[in-house]
């Protein structure tokens, strides 16, 4: 399992260590002459194939969430005791359980679950992170030292570790573990948004806005936030799926949703006790969840490229 | 100034009948190179042929994209992935260095041919001493008996003092952040050297230098292709260092070889229209829109800048740096007053004190008569409407998302001025002013080329009607003929505006072109003022000499001097020719 | 450097009393205090008991002497008791520590090691498909759940093959499976960013140097290159310092091992405050302690990360 900080230096990697600042950049850019430059044209991000080729199958998983039922014929709770533990067939697609339950129709049904607390967190880390990045990067360097010190705790106490205190002091549940895994993934929202914010604004097009009669406002809204967007919106994207992984391992752990809620870990951790016996009740859950996160990777890698200037 | 005598070559001065040398070292043929970029293929290099003599330096010369890049970087095998040779062959000596195998290239590359980068920055490994990397090429070409520690440290510190460098025994344990760009240059050319090539190629070496460590750096250079009978094939855009240090010119244009011949020759009459152009752009000359001059203005009419006392200090971590010491000078109004020096000299951070971007440590600023040292936010925000600034680098000056009409009418709409409609009028009649079609009024500034956005800063400063530019190394990004007509629609719009320019640079050959009176800074100080013809023809003070004898283009000069010395006799500066006699 | 150290420590001192405030805060924040939280879990306790306990932990005391004592008790290596076991928190914690350690650290230089040869691979070979797998696989290991890595791996050696116990048993398999378990997780972030500044490095001149001096690509991989973009990499092995923790507590409970993860596990469920706070504290010092020491490494692999000199004239925003 990844906690959400871990993906930070994968969008931002030159953020250096925690203080001491990445190294000074090599040698003053002199005038340099340029190498033939193919022709550059920018794809908006509508008419961009490759976007759509992983947007799409991620469409396909929220659908699952919005409307389960659209997608499976099985009831993900009431099974058929005499069909039971059967492998994955035509009738079955991922087999079923020891109640008979058709296993795809619980990861199915399970996606709502998954995704409603994921989404929590992120919001969480994107709304505090996005907050605490901004006011680090424009209300002077105070604030910039308060935040930033701030941020460094947050980095210190795992993020697994900060789900488990707030589960420990509330009772497990989805919201417990949303509020958690939300509370981790603040710091790299903040320092990405923090970083972003003070390259756009050392840009010239930036000062130049202002000596054209720009305000505090005008500028940040027409220039800086635009500008930064890209990485946020793939940082939103990664984290995203490091929250499920984050989510799942802790649901796996007994710390999610109670059962018979179907929820990705929750089925892993079922599925467990008969490994011996029925291996798809693992496996295959297991599998919708890898599919998920590296698309959810694949859409920041997509999204960092189309909005990164 | 040993630079100032221009090198003349042996081979130069027989001219023609050595266009092909008979056993050339290297000969390029056919060459043909293309890149890949999401399915289509662009040709930089269509069908080269060329020849370099042993012990010859050529010049390439040509505009950015031109290929001559390209075609350098394929002789010594350094294409990037996306570029792909698909057509001819080169040799060297008697190889074929286009099927060679990998492991005879790595054999002939650092012993044979050897690079002089272009950016001297970064062009060493940061984490490793100059000593290990300067031992390196030994113990990748051993070449026989494996040798001492002691006996390839001894050839290294000979290499250091053959290229001019101080304290060698203390350089080796330095990394190369500790060293400046001249210094690192001169490892890099050492590096280049070390095992005499027989070849080497040049890729803008001195383009990222200032002016007069140019000269040394060039020197040093010469002198040591010189004593090895190294070949050179020396790639730049600068026409004036070409016709300064080569034998021979290869002028380069859209992939393909439009001129090649001596010097001497090209000098004389140029075959080709377009080398014409460039000949005729770097040949210092005065356009007809200079000829008002300091003295027309009338001295009581109040300045449209003046500085007095100016002074910047800088704190690092505890240690004070002095960036502007007591900086004084007036522009009158309608007339163009450049600041030149080298890089650190102070002269951007004077122009942003006047900008007032930075506040000043000492010193009065007032613009039009008015103090404006201690301008409150809002009462800078109305001097913006009248003092506007060019950026060096219009493609960071354009933000990338907005159209170019956005860009030109935001300063109206930050200060509300007129209807929507009104605006959109003033950004085509602004549009018009600088000369590009309102066609471009929907691109974005990638879609452009670097000519265009820097048209389009300059509509965006004149949107409220700017009585003064300052002008930050506003041509220095670009290719020469485009910046030749960026000067020239700077110079209508003077005319026809009444503008006032403070222009920042450190090219002396635009500068000369461009300023009613010129400032010259160094390490923080105004070291002279005064008209333009003085400070190139009469300097006062010994920086300017160094500075204007290490300008490029001796030859260019001396051409132009000839040519057009009957013509006008009044602009003829003696004092540089004196300067140019050793 | 002297500078630099002494900025650095103090800075490390700073984190770990800042984490032990906000972890003391956010204890106060409870809907009520650890002792009655712990003691009301699962069934109704008469006031007297909880009064008792919260004497005998100290909860009774104003909370700025709870405060100093606590804090005053971190620096003498005192974490305070847990609720559950009424053993010290450190005993309890050290007791265990010694197997996550050595499933974590053996982790980590597994990890290393797949993410060096790995992105070596990607970068020397010559074969345009073999590259694009490689630098595609870390990607794919951080989409992996670790749980279900080792119920996966568990499930073909020891079920399917036989060739594995479900429980340690001491046998080389039943130690060497989780290692690689936790160390592709966390191989995953470690290559990922190694390519990335690899692939930074390659874009920079001194490169083309290089090869004009006829260096050969693994010459050039491995005495350039490495050196160059270890930094980056370096950087974020603190940030691992979270993943190996998490990770180890979830690779214990799969593989039944004992070890920290059982503790974290009982702690949480049975609502221990001072052992969940003690907890807290160690990993922020863990992590902290390793950043430090990345930070003191960090100028051994670029010299000039002290040298941080603002070059150029500063440029002063308006805004």
């Amino acid at each position: 399992m990844t906690p959400p900080d871990a993906s930070l230096p994968l969008i931002v990697p030159d953020t250096g260590p925690t203080a001491a600042g990445s190294p000074p950049a090599t040698g003053a850019a002199g005038p340099s002459v340029p190498a033939l430059r193919p022709s550059r044209r920018r794809h908006g991000p509508v008419g961009n194939p490759a976007l759509w080729l992983t947007a799409l199958p991620l469409t396909v998983i929220v659908a699952w969430a919005v409307a389960p039922e659209w997608f499976t014929a099985y009831s993900p709770l009431d099974g058929v005791p005499s069909e039971n533990f059967q492998a994955p067939n035509a009738t079955h697609l991922f087999g079923t359980d020891h109640l008979g339950r058709d296993v795809f129709s619980r990861v199915v049904f399970g996606t709502r679950q998954t995704l409603l607390t994921a989404g929590f967190a992120v919001i969480i880390g994107l709304v505090v992170g996005t907050i605490i990045g901004l006011v680090a990067a424009t209300a002077g360097r105070a604030a910039d030292a308060t935040a930033m010190r701030l941020v460094d705790v947050l980095l210190a106490v795992p993020g697994f570790l900060i789900s488990l205190v707030i589960v420990t002091a509330f009772a497990p549940g989805p919201v417990s573990l949303g509020i958690g895994v939300g509370i981790a993934s603040i710091a790299s929202f903040a320092r990405v948004v923090r970083s972003e914010v003070l390259r756009v604004r050392n840009l010239d097009f930036v000062e130049a806005s202002f000596l054209n009669g720009g305000t505090y406002r005008s500028v940040v809204v027409r220039h800086i936030l635009p500008n930064a967007a890209g990485p946020v919106l793939a940082l939103l994207a990664v984290d995203l799926g490091a929250a499920i992984l984050a989510i799942s391992g802790l649901g796996f752990l007994g710390f999610g949703a109670p059962p018979p809620t179907p929820e990705w870990g929750l089925l892993i951790a079922e599925g467990r006790q008969y490994l011996g016996s029925a291996w798809w009740l693992t496996s295959l859950p297991g599998v919708v969840i890898v599919v998920a996160v590296i698309l959810l990777a694949a859409l920041g890698r997509r999204l960092l490229k189309t909005f990164r200037i | 100034m040993n630079t100032a005598e221009p090198r003349v070559h042996p081979d130069a001065s027989q001219t023609r009948t050595f266009q092909r040398p008979a056993d050339p070292l290297l000969q390029v043929r056919g060459l043909r190179v293309e890149y890949r970029h999401h399915g289509s293929t662009t040709t930089a290099v269509d069908g080269i042929d060329l020849a370099v003599g042993r012990g010859e330096i050529v010049a390439l010369v040509g505009e950015s994209g031109s290929g001559k890049s390209t075609l350098a970087k394929s002789i010594i095998g350094l294409l990037p992935r996306a570029a792909e040779r698909t057509a001819g062959s080169i040799t060297l000596g008697d190889t074929d260095l286009t099927s060679a195998r990998e492991k005879d290239l790595e054999g002939i590359r650092g012993r044979r041919i050897g690079l002089v980068p272009q950016d001297p920055g970064a062009s060493l490994d940061p984490v490793r001493t100059i000593g290990s990397q300067l031992a390196e090429v030994f113990r990748l070409h051993p070449d026989g008996a494996r040798r001492s520690r002691k006996a390839v440290r001894d050839d290294v510190l000979r290499l250091l003092e053959l290229v001019g460098i101080d304290r060698p025994e203390e350089r080796l344990r330095q990394y190369p952040h500790e060293l400046s760009g001249g210094l690192k240059q001169r490892v890099l050319i050492a590096i280049a050297f070390s095992l005499q090539p027989d070849l080497l190629i040049a890729d803008e070496p001195t383009s990222a230098l200032d002016v007069t460590v140019q000269a040394k750096i060039l020197e040093v250079f010469e002198r040591l292709a010189g004593e090895f009978g190294t070949a050179v094939l020396f790639v730049t855009h600068d026409l004036a260092v070409a016709t300064d240090h080569a034998a021979r010119i290869v002028v380069m244009q859209r992939g393909r070889i439009v001129e090649d011949r001596p010097v001497a020759d090209i000098l004389a009459a140029p075959d080709d229209e377009y080398t014409a152009r460039l000949l005729e752009e770097a040949s210092p000359h005065r356009r007809p829109a200079e000829a008002r001059t300091a003295s027309t203005a009338e001295p009581v009419t109040v300045p449209a800048i003046e500085v007095r006392g100016l002074t910047k200090d800088f704190r690092g971590k505890g240690e004070h740096h002095r960036a502007v010491d007591d900086v004084s000078f007036g522009v009158a109004q309608g007339t163009t007053f450049s600041l030149v020096g080298e890089s650190g000299s102070g002269k951007s951070t004077t122009a942003r004190m006047i900008l007032r971007l930075l506040d000043p440590t000492a010193g009065q600023i007032l613009l039009h008569g008015e103090d404006v040292t201690t301008a409150s936010r809002s009462r800078k925000r109305e001097l913006w409407r009248s003092l506007q600034l060019v950026y060096q680098n219009p493609d960071s000056a354009l933000d990338p998302r907005l159209a170019v009409s956005d860009i030109i009418g935001e300063p109206l709409l930050n200060y509300r001025v007129g209807t929507g409609a009104e605006r959109s009028a003033r950004v085509a009649e602004l549009l018009e002013q600088v000369d590009l079609p309102v066609a471009l009024a929907g691109k974005r500034p990638l879609e452009l080329s670097g000519g265009q956005r820097q048209r389009v800063a300059i509509a965006r400063a004149l949107a409220l009607g700017a009585r003064t530019l300052v002008l930050d190394e506003a041509l220095s990004a670009l290719d020469v003929l485009t910046q030749a007509q960026v000067l020239a629609l700077l110079a209508d719009l003077q005319q026809d505006l009444g503008l006032t320019y403070l222009f920042i640079s450190h090219d002396l050959h635009v500068v000369e072109q461009i300023s009613t009176t010129v400032g010259v800074m160094r390490q923080g100080h105004l070291v002279e003022t005064g008209p333009t013809a003085q400070i190139f023809g009469n300097p006062s003070s010994d920086y300017t000499r160094v500075l204007l004898a290490s300008n490029p283009g001796h030859r260019l000069r001396a051409r132009s001097g000839s040519r057009t010395a009957a013509a006008h006799a009044h602009t003829a500066r003696p004092g540089l020719s004196a300067l140019s006699a050793p | 450097m002297a500078r630099y150290l002494v900025q650095r420590i103090g800075q490390a001192l700073l984190v770990v009393w800042l984490a032990y405030t906000l972890v003391f805060l956010a204890v106060q924040l409870l809907p009520s205090d650890p002792v009655t939280i712990f003691l009301t879990v699962d069934s109704a306790v008469d006031q007297a008991a909880i009064d008792t306990m919260k004497s005998q932990y100290g909860y009774d005391q104003p909370l700025v002497v709870q405060y100093l004592h606590q804090l005053a008790g971190l620096f003498s290596g005192d974490f305070g008791y847990s609720l559950a076991s009424g053993q010290s928190v450190r005993d309890r914690i050290s007791g265990v520590a010694g197997s996550t350690v050595a499933l974590a650290g053996s982790a980590f230089v597994t990890a290393v090691v797949i993410a060096v040869l790995l992105v070596a691979a990607a970068t020397l070979t010559r074969s345009g498909v073999v590259r694009r797998v490689l630098v595609n696989l870390p990607p794919l290991f951080s989409a992996i759940p670790v749980f279900w890595l080792g119920l996966v791996l568990l499930e073909l050696l020891s079920i399917r093959w036989g060739v594995m116990s479900l429980f340690p048993d001491g046998s080389f398999l039943s130690l060497a499976v989780p290692v690689l378990v936790l160390a592709i997780i966390v191989s995953a972030p470690l290559a990922q960013v190694l390519l990335k500044s690899v692939s930074h490095v390659y874009d920079q001149p001194f490169i083309d140097v290089l090869r004009a001096k006829g260096a050969s690509r693994s010459w050039i991989f491995f005495r350039h290159a490495l050196k160059n973009a270890a930094g980056p990499a370096l950087t974020i092995t603190g940030i691992t310092v979270g993943t190996l923790f998490a990770g180890s507590v979830i690779t214990e409970t799969v593989f039944a091992r004992s070890g920290l993860g059982s503790v974290v596990l009982q702690a949480v469920t049975t609502q221990d405050v001072p052992l969940v706070q003690g907890l807290v504290l160690l990993t922020a010092t863990v992590f902290v302690v390793v950043n430090l020491v990345v930070d003191l490494l960090y100028p051994l692999l670029d010299p000039r990360i002290l040298k941080s000199n603002g070059q150029g004239a500063p440029r002063a925003l308006t805004a």
